[in-house]
């Protein structure tokens, strides 16, 4: 699975003034890659996962997967919001299920599945919960059982932790870590948490705000197994203080204007 | 310099007076949103009720009110025990009942899915809301001369009333309730495989249903309003027939023994649609 972006514009119009979200992006997610987009708040990241979502049409340019361009919305590219998209209706497991329920699947081999993605985001014991009895953390955990249950080729996290305290989520990146090498899921995730792109991606994107393009775009020589005195090593707080000044220098020039 | 600004307005500051401060008013039980002992509501509900209760005895007690005016509660109580064992009290309590199931059961089948469907889509919304927000101004009752002259004095004119009545702040309400449903519940359904009849079906009717039924719960009681405003102009029963008849001979202890019965069953289907909204919306909760 390759996720292409190129040449990827959207404008909004606002009241008859056009508003430029993202300018120009040429992005390529290669399969099994952990790619993390960093950007102040209003760089383009929310704008840039409903685009390959498909729940919005670029302006111009194209997105492909594996050449095909993006039509709309599918289950093989599972999304994931920062908070409150669970069916406030539904337990924890029918969340889960929701996409299998709309195949053609029998009881059992839908069960299995759900079972599966409920032990592996340790949702087990409160499968018959409903969200609001929920813990932020776990709330999140069903959303992206519920998107992973649907094995999307990509799975797009949209500032997945942003609300979460600082213990819970740290709890989380490593699950999602964890869940990353478990199933090989490629994963596109979107933050403004510097220390949290360059603790759990492969690749990092730096994106400019005003609008917003893809100011950098850097590998991370991190070892695959991280945890969290990873945070403490010298290489990573290197890295973690060049990416800074990136967004830093990024954030200046657009305040500067 | 940045030491040299503080130090500054720590001077200044140093020669403010001091703040005035404000009383802070005591806890009571009128104090905005804060939890009545059990005691204290029990009180006040049963006051409310037993307080106008014991006027009415008292006023009609000692005739400071002809009886033809206030009945007394006993002559209210025998007249309603009097058409009970009749009969005709049943007969026209089930006559009107049975004319709001059929005219507000219809206002209901039709305002749903209208609603849903204004709320859901931007062209369902053009082509209905400005007829609609337009229509559910006219007063219902204003129609009733015209409904007859269209649909003659029989049963149809009159559940044509109930429907007029409530079908549009219907529909309108649940429009609105249906447009409540969070965006983000309706995109993230595309993106796990659902098509557009599937978020419909299975997101937006679940999300939007315990708010249609309170919708439903608030229309009934204007539906049984209406239905009594029909009965009065032309019919040969019902409750609102009933008072007619009673007042044509000053029999003001029918007609509060009636004003009784259409309370009753008012407040049951108030009570019936609570129940079945707090289970349905148990979720919500
Ligand atoms: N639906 C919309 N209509 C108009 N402008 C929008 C809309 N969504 C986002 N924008 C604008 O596009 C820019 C990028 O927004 P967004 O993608 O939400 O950024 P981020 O997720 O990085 O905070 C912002 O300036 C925002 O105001
Ligand atoms: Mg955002």
């Amino acid at each position: 699975m390759t996720l292409e972006l190129v040449d990827v514009s959207m404008d909004y119009g606002l009241r008859g003034r056009e508003k430029r979200a993202l300018d120009g992006v040429n992005i390529t997610v290669s399969p099994r890659e952990f790619l993390c987009v960093v950007g102040a708040s209003g760089s383009g990241k929310s704008t840039l996962l409903s685009l390959v979502a498909g729940l919005t049409t670029p302006t111009s340019g194209v997105i492909t997967i594996d050449g095909r361009p993006i039509t709309g919305p599918g289950p093989d590219r599972g999304l994931v919001f920062q908070t409150g998209s669970l069916y406030p209706w539904r337990t924890v497991e029918r969340n889960v299920a929701f996409g299998l329920e709309l195949l053609d699947l029998d009881a059992a081999e839908r069960r299995r599945r759900v079972d599966w993605y409920l032990a592996e985001t340790g949702l087990a014991d409160v499968r018959r919960s409903l969200p609001r009895q929920l813990s932020g953390g776990q709330q999140q955990r069903a959303a992206i059982a519920r998107a992973l249950v649907c094995e999307p080729d990509v799975l797009l996290l949209d500032e997945p932790f942003g609300a979460l305290d600082v213990q819970t989520k740290e709890d989380m990146q490593l699950l999602i870590r964890q869940i990353w090498r478990d199933t090989g899921t490629t994963v596109l995730m979107v933050t403004h948490d510097v220390e949290e792109a360059v603790f759990l991606g492969t690749r990092v994107v730096v994106l400019a705000s005003d609008p917003g393009r893809v100011a950098a775009d850097l590998r991370i020589p991190l070892a695959e197994d991280r945890t969290l005195a990873t945070k403490r090593s010298p290489a990573f707080l290197e890295l973690r203080a060049s990416v800074e000044d990136l967004v830093r220098a990024q954030h200046r020039s657009g305040v500067a204007r | 310099m940045k030491a040299a600004l503080a130090e500054r307005s720590a001077d200044v500051r140093a020669t403010w007076p001091p703040l005035p401060r404000r009383t802070r008013s005591r806890r009571t039980a009128l104090t905005i949103r804060t939890p009545l002992s059990r005691r204290a509501a029990t009180a006040l509900t049963v006051g409310s009720l037993a307080v106008p209760f014991a006027c009415w005895v008292v006023l009609s007690a000692t005739g400071a009110v002809p009886a033809t005016f206030l009945p007394a509660p006993g002559a209210v109580l025998s007249a309603g025990w009097e058409m009970a064992r009749s009969g005709e009290l049943a007969v026209d309590a089930w006559t009107t009942t049975r004319r709001v199931l059929e005219g507000f059961g219809l206002a209901v089948l039709v305002s749903v899915p209208l609603g849903i469907l204004m709320g859901t889509f931007h062209a369902g919304q053009a082509a209905f809301e400005p007829v609609i927000g337009l229509l559910r101004y006219l007063p219902a009752s204003a129609f009733i001369p015209l409904l007859i002259i269209w649909l003659g004095l029989g049963e149809p004119s009159k559940i044509a009333i109930l429907f007029i009545g409530t079908v549009f702040f219907n529909t309108l309400m649940t429009a609105d309730v249906v447009r409540g449903v969070p965006r983000a519940l309706i995109d993230v359904s595309y993106t796990l495989g659902a098509r557009r009849g599937e978020v419909l079906r299975k997101v937006v009717v679940p999300h939007a249903l315990p708010g249609i039924i309170d919708a439903v719960r608030v229309n009934a009681a204007a539906a049984w309003n209406f239905v009594v405003v029909a009965e009065l102009v032309n019919s040969t029963a019902g409750l609102g027939y009933r008072i007619v008849r009673a007042q044509r001979f000053l029999q003001t202890d029918k007609i509060f023994a009636v004003l009784v019965v259409i309370g009753v069953i008012g407040v049951t289907i108030d009570v019936a649609l609570r129940l079945v909204r707090a289970r349905v919306g148990r979720w919500a909760a």
